[in-house]
C-alpha cells in the first residue's frame, strides 16, 4: 500500500504546501508578506526534494492505470518545479511594486502547479482532464489578478470563454474515444486500438476533437487568439507564469494522449499537427515583425515555437519526441528569461514593455543587456546558444522522416523570426537611451535572470547534459 | 428501448447549439457562459449514453467530476464577470475590443 503512494510525494508535498500557504497567509499582516512568499518557496523546494527522491526508477503505473510514474514524468516535473520558482523569484518585486503582493498569487501559483504535475503524470482522461481543469482554473484567476485593470479584466474573460470552449472540445473528444474503446486509461485505449485495428470514423472524430483542444491550449495556429491578449492584458508577473511552465505540462497532454494513446492513429494526427504547425510557423514570425509592444511579440513568437513543437512530435520517432521535449523545456526557461527582463526593467508606473523601453540598455546596464542578447540570440537561434541546438534537433528529426518541406518552411520562418529578435538587440546596442531611471529593486531577481541568461549560454554549449535525459525520457 | 444513437445525435445537437452560440452571439457575455455550461452538459449526456451501453461505470463516474469541475467553472466565469462590469460598465461581447494587433 505505501508503495502505491510513494510516488505521489511530489504531489502530496505540493498539495499540502498550497494549503500551508493559502492559510497562513490569512494570519499574516500586509507588512510581512514576505512570510508567505518564503514559505512557497519552500513548498517548491519540498516538491523538487520528493520528485527526486519519490520518483521510483522505471515505469510504474498506479491505481488502477489512471497514474503513470516514467522517466519522462520525472523530467518534466523536475523542469515545472525549476521553472515555476523562477517565475515566483521574479513575480515577487513587480507584485510589490504595484500594490498586488498578496498570498494569493503564490497560493494560485503551487494549486497551478499541482495541476501541472498532474497533467504529466495522468494517465487516464479523467486524471488528465482534471489536472487540465486545476491549470486553467487558477490561470484564468491569476490574469483577472490585477482587479482594477481594464485590460487585465477583459483579458480573463476571453481566455475565460475560449479556454473552457477548449475544455469543451477536448472533453467531447474523450467521451468519443470512450465510447469507442470503452475505457478512459491511456494504456486500455492503445490496446483496444491495437487489437481492433483505426478503421473506424469514431476515433477520427474524437481524435480531431483532442487535437483541437489540445492545440488551444498550447496555442497553436488557428486556436491561438487567446495568446496575444492574455500575455498583452494580464499583470507581467502572471503573463511570465503562464507563458513558462504551461507549455511544458502541454506538452506533455500531446504525448499522453497522441504518442501513447492514440498512437495507432499516427498517420492521421501527423497530417493534422504538420497543418497546424506550418500555420503556427507563419502566422506566428510574421506577425511578430509588426509589433511594437514587447509582450505581444513575445506572444507571436511564443506562437511560432509552439509550431516548432508541434514540428518534433508530428516527426513521430524517439528522437523527435526527445528532440521536442528539450525544445519546449529550453522554450519555457527563454521566455521565462524575457518576462524576467521585462520586469527587472519595470517600475511603478512603468510596465516597461514597449520595445522602445529597451533602447539604450547597453549604456545602463551592459551586463543586463548581454543577458538579454543571450535570451534573443537563443530565440532566434544564432548558434552556440542553446536555441540554435533546439531547433537544429527538431530540424534533424523532421529530415529523418523524410518531410524535408516541413524542415524548409521552418528554416525560411526561423529566418523572418530572426529579424524581430535582433531588432531588440539593436535598440538595446546601439541607441540612444530615452529611459534613465533606476532598475527595479531585487536581488533575488537580479541573481536569478543572469543564471537564467547564463544557462542559455551553458546549455548552447553543452545541450548533452539535457539532451541525454530528454533520449532516456523517450525510449519507452 | 431507445438506441445508442439516438442519445448520441442528442449530444450532438447540444454541443452544435452551444457552439453556435460561442460563435454567433455577439451581445451579451452570460450567454456565452450558458453555452459553454450547455456544451459540458452534451458531454454528459455522451458519456451517460456510452457508460450505459458499455455496461462500465467509469463514464458515470467521469460526469460527476464533469459536473464538479462545471461549477468551479461557473463560479470563476461569474466573478470576471463581475470585475469586468465593474471596470469597464458594459457586458457587450463586441465592447471587449481594447486589445489589437
Amino acid at each position: 500500500m505505501t508503495s502505491q503512494f510513494l510516488p505521489l510525494l511530489p504531489e502530496i508535498t505540493l498539495a499540502i504546501g498550497a494549503c500551508v500557504v493559502l492559510v497562513v497567509d490569512l494570519f499574516v499582516p500586509a507588512e510581512r508578506r514576505d512570510t508567505t512568499y518564503l514559505l512557497a518557496l519552500a513548498a517548491l523546494v519540498a516538491t523538487l526534494v520528493a520528485t527526486v527522491v519519490g520518483q521510483p526508477d522505471g515505469v510504474r503505473i498506479l491505481f488502477g492505470g489512471s497514474y503513470i510514474a516514467d522517466p519522462m514524468s520525472r523530467l518534466l516535473k523536475l523542469a515545472v518545479i525549476v521553472l515555476t520558482f523562477f517565475v515566483f523569484v521574479y513575480s515577487r518585486p513587480y507584485l510589490a511594486g504595484r500594490g498586488l503582493y498578496n498570498g494569493e498569487f503564490f497560493a494560485l501559483g503551487l494549486f497551478g502547479l499541482l495541476g501541472m504535475l498532474i497533467m504529466i503524470s495522468g494517465y487516464s482522461m479523467l486524471t488528465v482532464y482534471l489536472g487540465l481543469e486545476l491549470l486553467s482554473l487558477c490561470q484564468y484567476a491569476l490574469v483577472a489578478f490585477n482587479r482594477d485593470s481594464p485590460r487585465a479584466s477583459e483579458a480573463a474573460m476571453k481566455y475565460f470563454v475560449l479556454g473552457a470552449f477548449a475544455s469543451g472540445m477536448l472533453l467531447y473528444g474523450m467521451s468519443l474515444i470512450y465510447g469507442l474503446t470503452g475505457s478512459l486509461e491511456v494504456i486500455e485505449i492503445h490496446n483496444y486500438l491495437i487489437r481492433n485495428g483505426v478503421d473506424q470514423i469514431g476515433a477520427l472524430l474524437g481524435l480531431i476533437f483532442i487535437i483541437v483542444g489540445l492545440s488551444f491550449k498550447l496555442g497553436a495556429v488557428p486556436f491561438h487568439a487567446w495568446v496575444p491578449d492574455v500575455y498583452e492584458g494580464a499583470p507581467t508577473a502572471v503573463a511570465l507564469y503562464i507563458a513558462s511552465a504551461p507549455k511544458v505540462a502541454a506538452f506533455a497532454l500531446f504525448m499522453r494522449m497522441l504518442a501513447e494513446g492514440l498512437g495507432v492513429l499516427q498517420a492521421d494526427w501527423q497530417v493534422m499537427l504538420a497543418v497546424l504547425a506550418v500555420l503556427s510557423l507563419v502566422l506566428g514570425n510574421v506577425v511578430a515583425i509588426a509589433q511594437t509592444n514587447l509582450k505581444r511579440m513575445l506572444a507571436y513568437s511564443t506562437i511560432s515555437h509552439v509550431g516548432f513543437i508541434l514540428l518534433g512530435i508530428l516527426a513521430g520517432t524517439a528522437q523527435g519526441y526527445s528532440a521536442a521535449m528539450f525544445y519546449v523545456i529550453f522554450y519555457a526557461m527563454v521566455t521565462a528569461g524575457a518576462f524576467g527582463m521585462i520586469i527587472l526593467l519595470s517600475r511603478r508606473g512603468l510596465e516597461a514593455e514597449q520595445l522602445e523601453d529597451f533602447r539604450g540598455l547597453n549604456a545602463r546596464s551592459p551586463w543586463f543587456a548581454l543577458m538579454m542578447l543571450f535570451i534573443m540570440f537563443s530565440m532566434a537561434g544564432v548558434p552556440p546558444f542553446a536555441g540554435f541546438y533546439a531547433k537544429l534537433s527538431v530540424l534533424r528529426a523532421v529530415v529523418q522522416v523524410d518531410e524535408i518541406w516541413l524542415a524548409i518552411v521552418a528554416v525560411v520562418f526561423s529566418v523572418v523570426g530572426a529579424f524581430y529578435y535582433l531588432r531588440v538587440v539593436k535598440l538595446m546596442y546601439f541607441d540612444e537611451p530615452v529611459e534613465t531611471g533606476a532598475f527595479q529593486e531585487g536581488g533575488g531577481l537580479r541573481a536569478a535572470l543572469s543564471v537564467n541568461g547564463l544557462s542559455m549560454l551553458a546549455l548552447g554549449l553543452y545541450p548533452a547534459a539535457l539532451m541525454s535525459w530528454c533520449v532516456a525520457a523517450v525510449s519507452w | 428501448m431507445i438506441p445508442l444513437s439516438h442519445y448520441l445525435i442528442l449530444g450532438a445537437v447540444l454541443f452544435a447549439i452551444s457552439m453556435a452560440g460561442v460563435f454567433i452571439n455577439r451581445k451579451n457575455v452570460i450567454i456565452l457562459l450558458m453555452s459553454i455550461e450547455l456544451m459540458l452538459l452534451a458531454v454528459n449526456m455522451n458519456f451517460v449514453a456510452f457508460s450505459h451501453f458499455l455496461g462500465d461505470l467509469s463514464g458515470q463516474i467521469f460526469v460527476f467530476f464533469i459536473l464538479t469541475v462545471a461549477a468551479a467553472e461557473a463560479a470563476i466565469g461569474l466573478a470576471i464577470l463581475v470585475v469586468l462590469f465593474r471596470n469597464r460598465g458594459t457586458i457587450n461581447v463586441a465592447d471587449l475590443d481594447t486589445m489589437k494587433g
